[in-house]
């Protein structure tokens, strides 16, 4: 029986909260288990790093992903190359996994539009702002590959648990089920919209159960266990891509991870007004980074030479990363007339020389006073 | 029903205290006043617009709804027309998209669908505008797509009194109102705010400044960088009347006139992208009612074409003093 087809509330473990195994292990090599554990503890850094950076007052408002590393990292390296992704705005670390450069995703925060340029290579879409409106674009691109027989290609699509609440994710959904679109619809459920808890979303047990509504499988997944994440995202990404019966064809699926965010919901909030601090230290038992640590000391994967060796390059990589998206200056003002439409129109012309002749009669000191 | 007191006194509050002020005054006199939101309740707001409100009140009256922008605008259409009135939050205007069909299919329209049998008074309260360096979404001032609407008011306060007295009246107002809040000025300054209940008139402008050179006409945060380059102009013997419209929808024709016939020139403020922007409304209503005064070609000094850029750019394309000050100018000199 598929890890799929089972209750939405039966969740799927493999590493309990202390890296022993429980479950059944995924199809997956050494190799990558340690890759996937080096791009969680780098996100990690990042993450802590990030939030320094708009602390000193180097960049804007950011939003944390501390606690949410094994769902977005396990995710992310079970698709293929063909496969396309459609985040929210906290996956920063699934985007690195995918080929989003670390200072890319600086400089979008940073107040860049530069960083909001996917590299040419990269189906990854931009940042998603608006809650759950990527969900209905990720079941078109899907339905696209569809249509036009791209029998590889699948399409995973990130959203929080707040985001199930939006008439935009069940359109996405209900779409995805008439259409039978190769979609896997990755629920983060970190169990807070900003102040809001998950029991006030929705009165339903489980988010994986919506599915069944749709006409198509819903599972939840334990969001804090890498390996658990991996092999759910895979199996549903290999249903999506099953061309022919008796695999049933492309079918999408609904996963829940169910995990936690650490933090705040971005810079600008205190969760302390809303949340105990019990609360959040009952979650950071669960925390993915030692689990699997835990895990690949076990089975021999990483020692402490090893460990030390990959805390040393994250933190190089960050700090270049950094340093790489600090260095790039100001944007100029022709920026913001930039991609608008293919062709620049007049009275863009118009508006840019406006700007021009006042930083011409008072220098451009003049807008940032 | 009232258990209000009143006291008499004057607090010093900023424009969000004053908004929060404003809601608990009205909460305490109109038990069918009712807040709703995302992160309206224990959060007190993103903002603190209304903090201890939920306390005060009760999870009956400061709600924390399910994220959906539609929903809460959507069930807001049903509690007005059964005799509640509620007063949604959409945490930033730039959210309200969602809710878009139920504001112009439904909250715009009821009354006059129904003619007259429904109505649904309540006031849709959001954030606008840029300058705070905010994430990508967070900075727009689409004012503009209200004031087209017809059925709905669209309010637009720049200082603490105002704010209060306008948010009670569009509370206490028949129709609905769209109540857009100057993010960028929710604490930049204090102002003597009233304990007690009172109310500013909708639809009436203010007169910041009176001047006899030119009329200059704005709204919302952008009151703040005109009165800037008026206070400086001023100093070069130019002489700038300041009208803050405080609501844009209707606008205040009668005021908009009278000051323009006054001076005979005239340059409009604001951030909203310059096309189709309320700023070519005030000069169709210059061109209607006063074209035989009129001096010098109406100068607009808006937000530019373009999707409200990231932060890294936001400073070229908000107005500021120096654009202010080069447009009036030039206008004078006409």
């Amino acid at each position: 029986m598929s890890v799929l087809e089972r209750d939405p509330g039966d969740r799927v473990q493999v590493l309990d909260e202390d890296g022993t195994v429980v479950g059944e292990l995924p199809d997956i090599d050494d190799e990558t288990i340690v890759q996937m554990y080096h791009d969680m503890v780098l996100a990690r850094h990042f993450d802590k790093r990030a939030v320094s950076l708009q602390r000193q007052g180097r960049m804007g408002t950011y939003p944390p992903l501390s606690g949410q590393e094994a769902a977005q990292i396990g995710s992310a390296h079970a698709l293929g190359d063909d496969d396309w992704l459609f985040p929210s705005y906290r996956e920063h670390g699934a985007s690195l996994v995918r080929g989003i450069p670390l200072e890319q995703t600086l400089l979008y925060w940073m107040g860049h539009e530069a960083g909001n340029k996917v590299p040419d290579d990269v189906n990854v879409f931009p940042v998603a702002v608006p809650i759950a409106t990527q969900t209905l674009h990720a079941t078109g691109a899907a339905w696209a590959a569809s249509l036009k027989g791209d029998t590889d290609t699948a399409v995973l699509c990130y959203f929080g648990d707040g985001a199930t609440s939006e008439g935009d994710f069940h359109e996405a959904l209900n779409f995805a089920g008439v259409f039978d679109t190769p979609n896997v619809f990755f629920c983060n459920n970190n169990q807070w919209a900003i102040s809001v808890p998950r029991e006030r979303q929705t009165a339903s047990e489980t988010i994986a159960q919506k599915a069944t509504a749709y006409g198509f499988e819903g599972v939840q997944v334990d969001g804090m266990d890498p390996l658990a994440v991996y092999k759910v995202t895979r199996k549903a990404l290999e249903k999506a891509t099953a061309a022919e019966p008796p695999d049933s064809g492309r079918r999408p699926t609904l996963i829940e991870a169910v995990q936690y965010r650490f933090g705040a919901h971005t810079t600008a909030d205190d969760p302390s007004v809303y949340r105990d601090s019990d609360e959040v230290e009952r979650w950071q038992a669960k925390d993915p980074i030692p689990r699997l640590e835990s895990f690949c000391r076990d089975r021999g994967l990483l020692d402490d030479e090893a460990i030390e060796a990959i805390e040393s390059d994250v933190a190089d990589r960050v700090a270049e990363a950094i340093e790489s998206a600090e260095s790039v200056p100001r944007p100029l003002p022709e920026a913001l007339f930039e991609s608008v439409y293919e062709t620049m129109p007049d009275r863009h012309h118009d508006q840019l020389a406006e700007i021009e002749a006042i930083r011409e009669e008072h220098g451009d000191e003049v807008f940032f006073e | 029903m009232s258990t209000h007191e009143t006291t008499g006194q004057t607090q010093s509050l900023t424009l969000v205290q004053a908004v929060r002020d404003g809601l608990y005054t009205e909460m305490s006199v109109d038990e069918d006043v009712i807040v709703m939101g995302e992160d309206v309740g224990k959060n007190g707001g993103v903002f603190r617009a209304t903090e201890g409100l939920w306390e005060e009140f009760g999870d009956d009256r400061v709600i924390d709804t399910p994220l959906a922008e539609s929903g809460i605008v959507g069930t807001a259409v049903g509690m007005a027309a059964y005799g509640l009135k509620p007063v949604p939050e959409i945490q930033f205007s730039g959210f309200m998209y969602p809710a878009f069909d139920q504001i112009v299919s439904h909250v715009a329209r009821l009354r006059n669908r129904s003619r007259g049998r429904f109505t649904c008074p309540m006031v849709i309260r959001a954030p606008y505008g840029g300058g705070i360096r905010a994430p990508e979404h967070h900075s727009e001032s689409k004012e503009t797509f209200y004031a087209h609407e017809a059925g709905l008011k669209v309010v637009m306060p720049s200082t603490p009194y105002d704010t209060k007295g306008l948010l009670i009246s569009a509370i206490r107002d028949p129709d609905p109102v769209i109540f857009l809040e100057p993010k960028l000025i929710y604490r930049a300054f204090r102002g003597d705010v009233p304990e007690d209940e009172y109310t500013v008139p909708i639809g009436e402008a203010a007169t910041r400044r009176e001047g006899s050179d030119v009329s200059v006409f704005t709204y919302g945060a952008m009151t703040r960088p005109t009165m800037e380059a008026v206070e400086e102009l001023a100093e070069e013997g130019i002489d700038a009347e300041v009208i803050d419209l405080r609501t844009v929808s209707p606008l205040d024709r009668e005021s908009i006139v009278e000051s323009f016939k006054k001076t005979g020139r005239a340059v409009v403020v604001n951030e909203a992208p310059k096309t189709g922007s309320l700023a070519g409304e005030i000069t169709a209503i210059i061109q209607e009612e006063a074209l035989l005064y009129q001096e010098a070609p109406v100068n607009r000094v808006s937000g530019f074409d373009v999707p409200y850029p990231l932060y890294a750019l936001e400073d070229y394309y908000l107005p500021n003093a120096a654009r202010i000050t080069k447009a009036i100018t030039e206008t004078v000199e006409f």
